[in-house]
């Protein structure tokens, strides 16, 4: 049974629809990118995966054991974090709260756990930095950490590498891949169709009120969407 | 020796003042107001409500103003309830509607203020009817002239606002750092906001007795503001806000007692200088 499956997802902001019958899965392991135009509706997909907004027509069927809580999230930086005074712990222990119900304090294990994901992550050493005035990759880095806090299953990634520089970017991409080996479900939007190509094992490929593509990786690079596509992140022959 | 003696008056003057119930009032409450106000300080700065509380802080006038008409002896009553309710309206709008967030608070905050003069002149019974707009709105004296009941309310609600800020610190911390993230993963972040509006309603209708209501804004935003120019974490930046606001509000009383000028503007004044005085150092501990 897939982690997570959709059905029919018609979708939309502000009364527009930008999806139309969208149907897809995801299973335990799988590294799913979604890739398309801006506007095309990415975003709002996500945002309904993780139930911040809901779908106009359709489901999202959660299975395998995977509750409502067990999906992480690693959004696109806000405003208001540009001069948020808080330290990367105090980020990354935040991860913790939906686990915490109304007791108001984080307790022993939850705090383990924040150490443990910053260990896991490289950034136990800046754990007393502010977050504001860190480079793009350690603030990616500890909203990531801060994801694998509040789920351990699957992770949303909203353009993870938007801002970084090239090194900061392929070492992303490598932490990105290493936690996907260590069994962790990941669906990532991307704007780089070379990079989905190569980590990657599914792509998905909106475009305007239609799904292009969903299918392996392999699929989409056979695929017309993905002969089109894929041939803009190479250098030309 | 000039300096002693000067140093000697000081004192003798202000323990003459403490023999007197009023003053011991207004240090009680003045310091426990600067307190709740405080700790709010950067979450309103950050999620960009200190707008919403300028907007409240109106509608608290509005609210005062239709009390004085209806004579109300405890406007309390009326005041409260109605900036609990705006300000969980305010938050509402600030969401998903046609009149954007800004618009609708200076909407409400100007619409409120107007309505409140136009009431207070209609139907107000008092011969000095400029003096009670000024105290409103600047708290010259309002502190000062506290009765028990009053001292008993600013008290209990005042630990009522530390109390629910210390239960919910990392959820109030987590809603301003990232609302999406914390809704995405299960935190009911629309209840943490709904009681961040009530707090708020709550710390400006009791900073109204400190300041007046057009001056609540800098008693909010001036420590939180002077912290973050030296501490960068969330932790810090609180504690130290509420030492700032404290000691602000604990010397803008002993001077406005001293030389005789308006407690509101005299706190408001100390804040300033404060907070220049944290820029300096942060400008300098910056260049180290």
């Amino acid at each position: 049974m897939p982690q997570l499956a959709c059905q029919n997802l018609s979708l939309g902001y502000e009364g527009k629809t930008v999806i139309t019958d969208l149907s897809f899965h995801v299973n335990a392991g799988d590294y799913l990118c979604i890739v398309g135009e801006n506007g095309s509706g990415k975003s709002t997909l996500m945002k309904t995966i993780l139930r911040l907004k809901s779908p106009i027509k359709g489901e999202i069927v959660t299975g395998d054991g995977l509750a409502h809580n067990d999906i992480g999230y690693l959004p696109q930086q806000t405003m208001v974090q540009k001069d948020f005074p808080a330290s990367v712990r105090e980020v990354v222990r935040s991860g913790c709260l939906n686990r915490c119900g109304l007791r108001p304090f984080y307790n022993r294990a939850e705090k383990r756990m924040a150490e443990e994901n910053m260990n896991l992550l490289g950034i136990a050493p800046i754990a007393k930095h502010c977050y504001r005035e860190l480079s793009g990759g350690q603030q990616q880095r500890t909203l990531l950490a801060r994801a694998l806090c509040a789920a351990r299953k699957i992770l949303l990634l909203d353009e993870p590498v938007a801002g970084l520089d090239p090194k900061a970017t392929v070492e992303m991409y490598d932490v990105i891949k290493s936690l996907n080996s260590n069994g962790i479900t990941i669906i990532m939007i991307s704007h780089d169709i070379a990079a989905s190509v190569k980590f990657a094992s599914h792509i998905m490929h909106i475009g305007n009120h239609a799904s292009l593509f969903f299918g392996t990786t392999a699929e989409y690079l056979k695929s017309e969407a993905g002969r089109i596509y894929s041939g803009w992140g190479r250098a030309p022959a | 020796m000039g300096a002693c003696t000067g140093m000697t008056e000081i004192i003798t003057t202000l323990s003459a003042n403490f023999q007197y119930l009023f003053v011991r009032y207004a240090l009680i409450v003045g310091v426990l107001i600067a307190l709740c106000s405080s700790l709010l300080g950067v979450t309103l700065v950050l999620k960009r409500f200190s707008f919403i509380g300028d907007g409240l802080s109106h509608v608290a006038f509005g609210a005062i103003s239709i009390a004085a008409a209806l004579n109300l002896t405890n406007n309390f009553l009326l005041v409260l309830p109605v900036t609990v309710i705006c300000a969980v309206l305010l938050l509402r709008t600030g969401q998903n509607t046609k009149i954007k967030g800004d618009a609708a608070i200076a909407m409400i905050s100007v619409g409120t203020l107007a309505i409140g003069y136009l009431i207070m002149n209609l139907f107000s019974k008092s011969s000095n009817l400029s003096g009670d707009v000024c105290t409103t709105l600047f708290g010259s004296t309002s502190i000062l002239t506290l009765n028990e009941a009053e001292v008993w309310l600013c008290g209990i609600l005042s630990i009522l606002v530390i109390a629910v800020f210390l239960l919910f610190y990392h959820k109030i911390f987590a809603v301003t750092f990232d609302e999406d993230f914390m809704a995405a993963t299960g935190v009911k972040a629309k209840t943490y906001n709904l009681i961040l509006a009530v707090i708020i309603a709550v710390v400006i209708v009791l900073a109204m007795n400190l300041v007046g209501a057009l001056l609540i804004s800098a008693l909010v935003i001036f420590p939180a503001l002077s912290s973050m120019r030296i501490y960068k974490n969330f932790k810090a930046v609180t504690i130290c806000s509420v030492i700032v606001s404290v000691v602000c509000a604990l010397l803008g009383i002993f001077i406005a007692i001293l030389a005789s000028t308006p407690v509101g503007s005299t706190i408001v004044a100390v804040n300033i200088a404060g907070f220049l005085a944290f820029s300096m150092a942060g400008l300098i501990a910056r260049r180290a």
